[in-house]
């Protein structure tokens, strides 16, 4: 991609400094951002090949055990699709996921809380996008946990999601909810999104048609990275 | 009423936060079995042309701690300026990297070639740079900069000319402390902040 990437709208997004989030504070940057355009450094980025992903790469519930083992929870299908500013797929955008397992228990030193880990859970997994922009992955649902901020703070479940578009100004970092969590409106993390319409984007509805009897629920979960500005008359697609 | 604009918003972002790593470079907790090695451990690979640099730092907040959990990639050209990708372009660099402050002293490395100008659209050249992407807990939207060199002319870089306050242009910088190696500290807050870029 070699297009100026429309300059990004910061109201779509959380404020850096947002003292319901506590941690935000010291880490927020106070001066303005410099604001420039896009030049070939922002355009371009790394290039990942179908042949960075193993079998189980995209399955959570299997990957940790190389498939010896099945993770404890309530098995769903994660999908949806990867589209840009100008409502055109992204093909083979790198999806990367983490969550917590089924207890609410991350797989970190850090991560302090009673609910065990799963012997069978690691938490982490990828995929990319086909060349509609579809993405799927395979999970346990996770579950909420508490977290020090203010005095009774909860996470809603949620699945941590990192995104490669094909710039690397497009680079984005978000969290994907659960349909339904009344724990979402308590959440300080969700409310540093300030756009209702922009939270409301983050909650996964149920997905009946996609789920499989006997087997698993599944969610779907939509993606808009930056596009581009181009010349009316080049509607060539994104990355070709 | 007016014609609607057929455009979507890009999805908000969200922190990080504090397992980042679980998922971005998940051997820096322990999970060894997913996948074969991180993503991005190198931006270059063995043969690389040009010089071979390292860059060291840390990340601190507005009370001047060193984030221990700050998770950092890196983006760049080659030696000749061109992008991985591109004609020409050295095959031996992919010019990601993805690496970690040190969980114990909050300090980060990044080694790889110095890269060449880059010849912008307008066909104004910039000086070498690297550009720096950095999330970790408590950090929102992901924080965009770059890594200029002290020991390259950076005076016609158009990006730096844009930077008003001298002193602030220095926070772009790294400063060279012999034998290919260069500090360069980001402050997220406070006297001596860093420069991110709207981008
Ligand atoms: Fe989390």
């Amino acid at each position: 991609m070699t297009d100026p990437l429309i300059p990004r709208d910061r109201s779509a997004h959380p404020d850096a400094y947002d003292p319901g989030y506590k941690t935000s504070v010291v880490r927020a940057p106070t001066m303005p951002l410099l604001s420039l355009d896009s030049g070939p450094t922002e355009e371009t980025g790394p290039v990942f090949g179908h042949d960075l992903l193993g079998p189980l790469d995209h399955d959570l519930t299997q990957n940790f055990t190389q498939g010896a083992g099945l993770a404890m929870g309530e098995r769903i299908l994660v999908h949806g699709r990867v589209l840009d500013e100008n409502a055109r797929p992204v093909p083979h955008a790198l999806v990367e996921v983490w969550q917590a397992n089924a207890g609410g228990r991350y797989r970190h030193v850090k991560d302090g809380y009673t609910a065990p880990l799963d012997p069978n859970f690691g938490g982490a997994g990828r995929c990319m996008t086909d060349a509609q922009g579809y993405y799927e992955f395979f999970t346990v649902k996770p579950g909420a946990y508490p977290w020090p901020n203010r005095g009774n703070d909860w996470r809603p479940a949620h699945i941590h999601f990192s995104l490669f578009g094909h710039a690397f100004a497009q680079r984005l970092i978000t969290q994907m909810y659960f349909e339904g969590d009344p724990l979402i409106p308590l959440c300080p993390i969700a409310a540093t999104v300030k756009d209702r319409s922009q939270l409301d984007r983050l909650v996964a509805p149920l997905d009946m048609a996609m789920s499989k009897p006997m087997d698993f629920l599944a969610y779907k979960f939509d993606i808009v990275l930056r596009g581009t500005r181009q010349t009316m008359f080049e509607n060539k697609p994104e990355g070709a | 009423m007016v014609q609607k604009l057929e455009r979507l918003r890009e999805t908000a972002s969200q922190t990080g936060g504090p397992y980042v790593h679980i998922g971005c470079l998940p051997s820096f907790t322990g999970i060894t079995s997913i996948f074969p090695e991180d993503l991005g451990r190198s931006p270059i690979a063995e043969g690389a042309r040009g010089e071979i640099v390292t860059i060291t730092g840390s990340v601190y907040d507005g009370t001047g701690w060193a984030l221990r959990d700050a998770m950092l990639e890196s983006w760049q050209p080659d030696a000749s300026g061109i992008f991985p990708g591109h004609e020409g372009a050295d095959p031996a660099v992919s010019g990601f990297c993805r690496f970690a402050a040190d969980k114990d002293s909050g300090e980060f490395t990044l080694r790889t070639v110095k890269p060449g100008a880059v010849r912008a659209r307008d066909g104004t050249l910039q000086a070498p740079h690297v550009a720096l992407w950095i999330t970790a807990r408590g950090i929102n939207v992901g924080l965009q900069t770059r890594i200029y060199f002290s020991d390259e002319d950076n005076s016609a870089d158009p990006l730096l000319a844009r930077i008003e306050q001298g002193p602030r242009k220095q926070t772009l910088i790294a400063e060279a402390t012999g034998d290919g190696s260069y500090r360069f500290d980001i402050v997220l807050q406070g006297p001596g902040e860093t420069v991110f870029l709207d981008m």
